[in-house]
């Protein structure tokens, strides 16, 4: 999606500020939305993929008026909204007012969590397939302009780039997002020179971009 | 924000953080009451992110790629699993590689489309590395977007730029500061600051580093 999140090359964001000491935390509330919004991805009910989206799909204003951790809250809402599993009035109140759902997965405890936080969730899988593109290889990133969640950046959309490596065969977001499971194919590295991008600049920019995304350079 | 915001804009500001933090109260205590979370599982993810894991984690790394030839040959070839062996593992470090910064090239990492970073050895990340400026301009102007940090390369140096679109998770190793021959890894990591590993930022000089914030 052609989403506010899409922010590469945009011009009007003014300087990076950084803050001195930065804490971990901006207020106790932060604490506590990190932990809701970990905890609850535990329970199976939407993959990353699908969160994501969720955060994307705010409205623009909404979006870019919102602090990070308000963006994930609202997302978070979202996706437990549309599952049946909380509804907007409980969201005011905090009152419960219909039953809980059936989750994928019990809520892990304490110390279950603690393991899961430590094994992460890997989205390599295995395949037989081989890669149809090689290191060094000239390729044309696919312009194309999805309603819905997409990994590649538009700032590089019908760009030039030359394969730099082969990342592996990962989990497809695409598809994932979209509820079509989880469709994986071979990642790559790619590499674009600035000039391409943004019509200047002597840098490189290395964007991860899977198959689907990519077509073979033309002469 | 500026120096001169008016003192309505701090009620605002007060009345706005008072507002979130009931809001994520009442949300906290339903889905508690709903069973769908465990509210020891809830502590147990903020301590670990505002205790166990962070940046220093990372330095432990970097210290030891400069320090031990054979680790940095493991991190080139598996960074996951190199990664591993010091004791960093798990959610947002899955697929790690490293970038390694040397005389001719300059590395620096940022997420366009959401804020990805390598937490297990960087921990969460600042509120630049999420915001829209970062985001925006790190891959179109990286050169004015490391003036904001303070950073000036020498001329002809060549930056790459590494946008996280995938679940791959960048760790810049930086250049090893001259004048540190014979430091023991405990030393060295503490002149590898947090920018110096997404890149914004270069390792301390060696008398640089007492004092320094992780």
């Amino acid at each position: 999606m052609n989403g506010p999140h899409d922010m590469g090359g945009m011009q009007c964001y003014g300087p990076v500020e950084p803050e001195i000491d930065e804490p971990v935390f901006h207020g106790e509330w932060e604490k506590r939305a990190l932990a809701i919004t970990v905890a609850m991805g535990a329970a199976g009910m939407w993959n990353l993929d699908q969160s994501r989206f969720a955060r994307e799909n705010l409205p623009p204003v909404a979006y870019l008026s919102s602090s990070y951790y308000q963006i994930w809250l609202a997302g978070l809402e979202s996706l437990m909204k549309a599952r049946g599993m909380v509804n907007g009035a409980e969201l005011e109140s905090g009152k419960l007012e219909i039953s809980a759902v059936q989750t994928k997965r019990p809520a892990p405890d304490r110390a279950a969590m603690g393991v899961a936080l430590a094994a992460g969730g890997p989205v390599s899988r295995e395949t037989s397939t081989q890669p149809a593109f090689a290191p060094g290889e000239p390729i044309v990133a696919r312009n194309h302009h999805p309603q819905g969640h997409t990994r590649l950046p538009r700032y590089v959309r019908g760009r030039p780039g030359i394969i730099a490596a082969v990342q592996g065969f990962h989990v497809f977001p695409d598809a994932n997002a979209d509820g079509q499971g989880e469709d994986p194919h071979w990642l790559y590295s790619v590499a674009f020179r600035a000039r391409d991008l943004f019509g200047a600049g002597s840098h490189e920019v290395f964007v991860d971009c899977w198959e689907p995304y990519l077509e073979r350079a033309v002469e | 924000m500026g120096k001169d915001d008016g003192h309505d804009h701090h009620d605002h500001e007060h009345s706005h953080l008072e507002g979130m933090e009931l809001k994520v109260r009442t949300l906290e205590s339903l889905l508690v009451e709903k069973g769908y979370v465990d509210p020891g599982a809830l502590d147990e993810i903020v301590e670990t992110y505002e205790t166990r894991v962070g940046p220093r984690n990372g330095a432990k790394v970097v210290a030891r790629a400069w320090s031990d030839a054979a680790y940095l040959e493991r991190l080139r070839e598996d960074a996951t699993a190199a990664i591993a062996e010091l004791g960093f593992s798990g959610r947002q470090g899955e697929h790690m590689r490293i970038v390694e910064n040397t005389a001719e090239v300059h590395n620096m990492v940022v997420c366009t489309l959401c804020s990805c970073y390598p937490w297990p050895v960087l921990g969460l990340p600042p509120v630049w590395y999420k915001s829209a400026p970062y985001r925006s301009r790190a891959v179109s102007e990286p050169e004015t977007v490391l003036a904001e940090f303070g950073v000036k390369l020498p001329e002809g140096k060549t930056i790459r730029v590494w946008d996280s679109t995938a679940e791959m998770r960048y760790l810049v190793i930086p250049e090893r500061p001259p004048q540190t021959q014979g430091w023991d890894e405990e030393q060295l990591a503490a002149l590898v600051t947090r920018d110096s590993m997404i890149g914004t930022g270069l390792a301390l000089s060696p008398g640089a580093a007492s004092g320094q914030a992780t």
